[in-house]
C-alpha cells in the first residue's frame, strides 16, 4: 500500500485525536469541543508524519465493520484463553506441555502483523516471543501441534479472517 | 441500588478474581516463560474488568456517564500498550539465555536463530 496523501494523513490524525478528546471530556459543551478542535488541529500537524500512513482510507465503511465486529470476537477469545489458564493454574498436576513454535501468516501490512502480534500476546497462553520475516515464533502454553502448519491453524488463523480485511 | 453499580461491582469483583489467579500462578509455575503466560495475561483481563466496572459502577452510584468514557480510553492505552511490554521483557529473557523448563516440548526459535547463523 502506497502511502496516501499528507491532506488525508493529516485529516485522519485529527479526527482520531478529536475523538479521543471527546471521549476524555465526555461533554458536548461546544467551549470543550472548540479547545479541543484547536489541540487537534496543531497536535495533527506536529505528529500525522509519524502516525498514519494509509490516511482517510482507515474510514473505508468494510474495514470499520469488520474492526467493530472484531472487538467483541477478541475479547470472547481473551476470556476463554483466560479461563483456560486458571484452569491449568488451579489444576493440582499443573497441567502444562509449553515450547516455542513457528507460525506464519499471511498478512502483509506491518500495522496488520503488529495487531496479531499484540492479539497474540493478549490471548493468554501464547506470547509472541519475536517476529522474522512474517514468522513468529510463539511461547505457547499447551503444545498441541508442533509443526508450523499446526501452529498456524490454533493461533494465528481464528484472528487472521478479521485482520487480513481490517488490514488489507 | 440500580442495576448499573451492581453490574459494575460484579465486574470489578471479576477482575479481582483474575488478579488472584495470576498471583498464584506466579507461583506455582516452573520457569520465567511461563510465569509471564499467567502474569500478563489474567492482568490484563483482571485490569479491563476493573477499570471498566468502576466506571459502569460510577454510572448508577454517580449518576454521571463521563466516567465510563474515561475508563474505555483507559483500557484501549491498556490494550495497546500491556501486549509490547510484555514482549520485551520475554524476548529479553531469552536473549539474556535464560533456558527454557525441562518440560519443554519444543523450541523453534532456537533452530531458527541457528540456522541464520549457519548461513552467515
Amino acid at each position: 500500500m502506497g502511502e496516501a496523501s499528507k491532506i488525508s494523513r493529516y485529516l485522519y490524525t485529527v479526527i482520531v485525536l478529536f475523538v479521543i478528546w471527546i471521549f476524555l471530556t465526555s461533554s458536548l459543551d461546544i467551549q470543550e469541543l472548540e479547545i479541543g478542535l484547536v489541540f487537534s488541529l496543531v497536535v495533527g500537524a506536529l505528529t500525522y508524519s509519524v502516525f498514519t500512513e494509509s490516511g482517510l482510507a482507515n474510514f473505508h465503511p468494510k474495514r470499520i465493520i469488520y474492526g467493530i465486529a472484531y472487538i467483541p470476537y477478541f475479547l470472547w477469545a481473551m476470556l476463554m484463553a483466560n479461563l483456560d489458564v486458571a484452569y491449568r493454574v488451579l489444576h493440582p498436576k499443573r497441567p502444562i506441555n509449553p515450547g516455542i513454535v513457528e507460525c506464519e501468516t499471511v498478512l502483509t501490512n506491518d500495522v496488520g502483523k503488529l495487531v496479531l502480534a499484540n492479539s497474540i500476546t493478549l490471548t493468554p497462553g501464547t506470547i509472541t516471543l519475536d517476529v522474522r520475516d512474517g514468522k513468529y515464533y510463539i511461547h505457547w502454553i499447551d503444545v498441541k501441534d508442533a509443526s508450523i502448519e499446526g501452529a498456524s491453524e490454533n493461533i494465528t488463523k481464528p484472528f487472521e479472517k478479521f485482520l487480513k480485511v481490517i488490514f488489507p | 441500588m440500580s442495576i448499573t453499580s451492581t453490574v459494575g461491582e460484579f465486574l470489578v469483583l471479576f477482575g479481582t478474581i483474575f488478579y488472584f489467579l495470576s498471583t498464584l500462578g506466579l507461583i506455582r509455575m516452573p520457569d520465567v516463560y511461563n510465569r509471564m503466560q499467567t502474569a500478563t495475561k489474567s492482568a490484563t483481563l483482571g485490569s479491563l474488568g476493573v477499570i471498566v466496572g468502576v466506571g459502569i459502577w460510577a454510572i448508577g452510584h454517580v449518576g454521571s456517564y463521563s466516567w465510563v468514557t474515561k475508563t474505555i480510553i483507559i483500557a484501549v492505552f491498556l490494550l495497546l500498550t500491556n501486549p509490547i511490554s510484555a514482549h520485551a521483557l520475554i524476548r529479553a529473557a531469552y536473549k539474556s539465555g535464560i533456558p527454557l523448563w525441562e518440560g519443554s516440548v519444543v523450541d523453534k526459535y532456537k533452530e531458527a536463530l541457528e540456522r541464520e547463523e549457519g548461513e552467515q
